[in-house]
């Protein structure tokens, strides 16, 4: 009964606060309201059992996505947008949203009801994998080329993040001498580590793994950026560069070792896989941590006069 | 239904009731410090309330150990957070709530 309860308020909650979301005139009321459907939706992930997307939703989708958000919202000069007339578009809404539920719906009942998925075949071989958490077993070992194209992927979105960022100097903080956020950091500075690398070792046997444990610890440095004076890690300097490449090579490196050695590629010894995976996972997690710090822009960008303006 | 059951009910309860006072507060309060002052020291309370319930109910020490830290970290994020926006608003200029429902 409880639990329905929570199902169903998850379940309304969330498609209301999404349509909020894009119906909210106020770039900050927007921004706050993102920050909550994530939450919701971490939440929700929560109730299906998925506790590693629970995880990642939390820590990527809400904290720092909410960050970034928040941190380009104090650089526009917010004005409430000029009203939309919506006369007669609300027609085409409903349709639309009619023939798109439609569609959803029919694509789930059209599902095979009788069909477990991989999920058997997964535990079946778990014991091969090196590690006990079924996710952490596909991820690195069954379908580590997933993983690796993934990094792959990312690595290539830092690139992309780093050439629209602004390129400024450090950003001069006016709370140099503040206590009260150095000391915030201070105090926070050691439970981040410790979750961060509690993370990666609970990912053999548990929810967790490289990408919370890097977004964890991507989190603390926003917080550092913010705070102290660090400043955005720059692509021209060896050390992040070198940084960056930490998981993609040694994962690279994993995966061609069993050539050499009349093996296939990303086939891990069995004996070896559980280590493999940790030190595969520990790596990424420094890449992850370093692309996720590098989408976060540390200063305002220049302003830009509009044409023709005096 | 043990004694256990219903003093962990009672906190939980205590609990959702001071949390539920909080956000009518933040709701309802006429400016950024009384509601900041709302959000910081009811909720704090709330959930403290609602961690001893959810504690006696954890079976372990461990569990309660690690509810008590959630706490203990909320409270100091939100003691430090509660500080820094009543500055920023201070620095920006807005002014205090002088006590007449019409300002």
């Amino acid at each position: 009964m409880m639990d329905a309860l929570l199902d169903g308020g998850l379940a309304l909650s969330l498609p209301f606060l999404a349509w909020l979301v894009l119906h909210t005139e106020a770039l900050s009321q927007a921004v706050v309201l993102f920050v909550a459907m994530g939450l919701m939706s971490a939440l929700a992930w929560a109730r299906l059992e998925a506790p590693d997307i629970a995880l990642v939703e939390a820590a990527v989708g809400t904290g720092l996505t909410g960050a970034l958000l928040m941190h380009t919202l104090s650089w526009t000069e917010e004005t409430a947008p000029e009203t939309l007339t919506r006369a007669t578009r609300w027609v085409w809404d409903i349709l639309a949203a009619t023939a798109l539920t439609g569609v959803l719906g029919w694509a789930v009942l059209a599902l095979p009801t009788d069909s477990q998925g991989l999920g058997p075949e997964v535990a079946a071989r778990l014991a091969d994998s090196g590690v006990e958490h079924p996710v952490t077993a596909v991820l690195l070992n069954f379908r580590g080329y997933d993983t690796l194209l993934e990094i792959a992927v990312l690595l290539v979105a830092a690139l992309g993040a780093r050439a629209v960022n602004p390129r400024t100097d450090r950003p001069k903080l006016e709370t140099e001498h503040d206590p009260l956020t150095g000391e915030l950091f201070r105090m926070m500075t050691p439970a981040v580590l410790l979750l961060a690398g509690y993370l990666v070792w609970v990912g053999a046997h548990g929810p967790g793994g490289a990408f919370q444990a890097g977004a964890i610890l991507a989190g603390g440095g926003v917080v550092a950026i913010l705070t102290t004076r660090m400043g955005t890690p720059r692509m021209s300097s060896r050390r992040v560069r070198w940084a960056l490449l930490t998981g993609p090579l040694l994962f690279i490196g994993v995966a061609v070792a069993p050539l050499f050695s009349g093996g296939r590629l990303l086939e891990f010894p069995p004996r070896l896989a559980g280590t493999l995976i940790f030190v595969v996972e520990l790596a990424l997690t420094v890449t992850i941590t370093l692309v996720l710090l590098m989408f976060f822009p540390g200063a305002r960008p220049p302003k830009v006069e509009p044409e023709g303006a005096p | 239904m043990t004694v256990l059951n219903v003093i962990s009910a009672l906190f939980l309860l205590a609990g959702a009731g001071f949390c539920l006072a909080g956000t009518v507060g933040v709701l309802r309060f006429p400016d950024i410090y009384c509601r900041l002052h709302a959000l910081t020291k009811v909720d704090n309370l709330g959930l403290g309330l609602v961690v001893v319930g959810l504690s006696l109910e954890a079976g372990s020490w461990a569990t309660a150990l690690k509810l008590f830290l959630v706490w203990f970290l909320v409270l100091i994020s939100s003691a430090f957070t509660c500080q820094l926006i009543a500055r920023a608003a201070l620095r920006r200029g807005v002014g205090a709530w002088g006590g007449s429902r019409e300002s």
